[in-house]
């Protein structure tokens, strides 16, 4: 197992779904270490390797929408700052809005991505209680969107694209963060960011929460890892307010449709990056390169248009979202 | 982006049944005054004695600001599909719906068209709060960027008056979606220099704060609407503490520089014309009703 962090695995950070691979991996691994010379068990840790993979293709292959939220919300799933050293060369990270604070749920900064020099600009949640108590638990207030928009209006003015990874419950329903026009600023970035003459690739890599996640997530394409979600409202929030019953939150997730799947479906995702065997927590390499081939395909294909070019397909993929019915009235 | 239960005036039968239907009588949400039905719609249902201002039915909306027969209402057919087959308990959103457009008369939470305001031309719209909250969907998003798409085709000045709790969650991500499109159309119309009047009523959050409502080059509001991006329940929920009276009221937008203007309802149309001058909008040929 090759969780993202280093950190020994608790028994709180595993799903129940993933606990009959999890409890096969760690009977291969007791029997790995009372082999010796000897008495060797590799026949047998060979049989139970063969089942765990076994087990792991099965369940993965019928996960449920809510199962999936879970792994979106995996404790010990990569975040952007997991796959920055792994995807980018020469990150430098930049901060502060210019007018009230640096929002730490958001991380910008200069990179390169091969042989281009890009921004990268995302949310990022932190790994135990204080990280997010600096991080917010990836929910940002107005400033982090605004220190967005900084980046994304120089990234602009010296033609760098814009690589965003998305990855937040949503924006923060706080006291000060309305104070200071936490709307305001989610709007802006939509507004802004629909005509930016640089190419511009989102990837929701975990949570797509709402608002939140939109402010940074208007672009060229928009990719999903396998497991990530994006929704208009949580599965709970939904839960209580339609169903007004908390239990409901599968039911929601449900009729939501908000897994990657769906949202290719729904003409909202332009590409579903798979991930590693068991997900992106259990492959970081693995789901790191198939981001970092289908990125630099998706960037080949953006980089070279006109920037009015750019702008009006990027309007036109925008404008065409949506399902109505139209009637004739006379 | 929760709904919006209307706040219902309460109706108190206060003489003989038979002769007064319910609802003649109403009390004022606000001083708790009771007020005569008629005397309050005269009064543009703003309170008498204490200027509360009560909701205002769409057609009622549309007949303050436009020009006496100017508004010509544009795409009536646009109507929400239901692209998910939402379902809750059983319940299709699609009925949900069509019980929404029985009761309303109109096709969804939206009505647009181009409009006459002081003799100026412009493309008008407001949200009918009466259908499901004014929730915004698919085809709340596409009237929205077709009133926005006219306006820059045809140069004129866009007006919004929003009242909405925020994106509707049966239609899901698509419903997000349309804030990033109404928000590309307004960028458009920015880039061009045609102006955009925001008119925020009680209640605008969620999806259409976050999106054209807070983006015009001028934001007007009704006095005391709830304006912001959560709703006051979701924030209490999150920091655990009551929030501070006249907390994402009008007032307070306006003492944190988020909104530039506070218009009584009587004065709104004034305000819209002087603003309409202000930005050398072209006026119609054939002169102007003040309204
Ligand atoms: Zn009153």
């Amino acid at each position: 197992m090759s969780p993202a962090s280093t950190a020994p695995v608790y028994d709180r950070q595993i799903l129940e779904f993933e606990r009959p691979v999890v409890e096969l991996e760690r009977k291969i691994q007791e029997l790995k270490q009372i082999s010796t010379a000897s008495i060797d068990f590799g026949d047998e840790i060979r049989r139970l390797e063969k089942k765990a993979r076994r087990l792991q293709v099965e369940i993965f292959a019928e996960l449920s929408p809510w199962q999936k939220v879970q792994l979106s919300r995996h404790p010990l799933r990569p975040y952007l700052l997991d796959y920055v050293p792994v995807l980018f060369d020469d990150f430098l990270e930049l901060h502060g809005d210019r007018a009230f604070a640096d929002d730490a749920s958001i991380v910008g900064g200069l990179a390169r991505f091969g042989a281009r020099e890009v921004l990268v600009l995302g949310h990022q949640k932190g790994r135990n209680t204080r990280e997010n108590v600096h991080r917010n638990f990836g929910m940002s207030r107005p400033e982090g969107y605004r220190k967005a928009l900084r980046l994304m209006h120089l990234a602009a003015r010296f033609g760098r694209p814009i690589l965003t990874f998305i990855d937040t419950p949503g924006a923060y329903p706080g006291l000060g963060a309305e104070e200071r026009g936490q709307a305001e600023a989610i709007a802006k970035n939509l507004e802004v960011m629909a005509g930016l003459p640089v190419p511009i690739v989102a990837t929701v890599i975990g949570e797509g929460g709402s608002g939140g996640a939109l402010a940074l997530g208007v672009g060229d394409r928009v990719l999903m890892l396998e497991y990530a979600i994006y929704s208009v409202i949580s599965p709970e929030g939904c839960a209580s307010i339609l169903w007004k019953d908390q239990s409901k939150v599968a039911t929601a997730a449900e009729e939501l449709k908000l897994t990657a799947p769906d949202l290719v479906r729904l003409g909202i995702c332009d590409e579903v990056v798979p991930e590693g065997e068991g997900g992106a927590h259990r492959d970081l390499e693995g789901t790191a390169r198939n981001l970092r081939a289908t990125l630099d395909r998706q960037l080949d294909l953006l980089v070279g248009l006109a920037p009015s070019e750019l702008t009006d397909r990027r309007y036109r993929k925008l404008r065409a979202i949506g399902v109505c019915e139209e009637r004739a009235v006379s | 982006m929760a709904w919006w239960t209307r706040e219902k005036a309460t109706a108190i039968d206060v003489t003989d049944k038979r002769s007064v239907p319910k609802g003649v009588w109403v009390k004022c949400e606000e001083c708790d005054e009771i007020l005569f039905g008629p005397d309050l719609d005269a009064n543009l249902r703003v309170c008498p004695r204490c200027d509360h201002h009560f909701s205002l039915p769409t057609r009622d909306r549309l007949r303050l600001i436009a020009d006496e027969g100017s508004f010509v209402e544009a795409d009536l057919g646009v109507e929400s599909g239901d692209p998910l087959g939402f379902r809750v308990d059983g319940k299709k959103y699609r009925d949900r719906v069509k019980a929404a457009r029985k009761s309303t008369g109109i096709a969804d939470a939206y009505r647009a068209g181009s409009a006459r305001v002081g003799g100026y031309e412009v493309e008008l719209g407001t949200f009918a709060f009466e259908f499901l909250g004014g929730s915004m969907g698919s085809a709340v998003g596409e009237k929205i960027t077709r009133q926005l798409e006219r306006s820059l085709a045809r140069r004129r000045p866009a007006i919004i008056c929003s009242a909405s709790g925020g994106a509707r969650m049966q239609e899901g991500i698509l419903s997000l979606m349309q804030m990033a499109k109404t928000s590309a159309a307004l960028a458009r119309l920015r880039e061009a220099k045609v102006p955009y009047i925001s008119v925020l009523l009680h209640p605008t959050t969620g999806g259409v704060a976050a999106s054209f409502a807070m983006l015009g080059d001028v934001i007007l509001a009704e006095p005391k609407a709830l304006i912001g991006f959560a709703g006051p329940r979701v924030i209490e929920q999150t920091i655990r503490q009551k929030l501070p009276e006249g907390f994402q009221r009008s007032e307070f937008l306006m003492e944190h520089g988020i909104i530039d203007s506070i218009v009584h309802r009587r004065e709104l149309k004034d305000r819209l014309v002087r603003l309409l001058a202000w930005f050398g909008t072209p006026r119609h040929a054939a002169g102007h009703d003040a309204g």
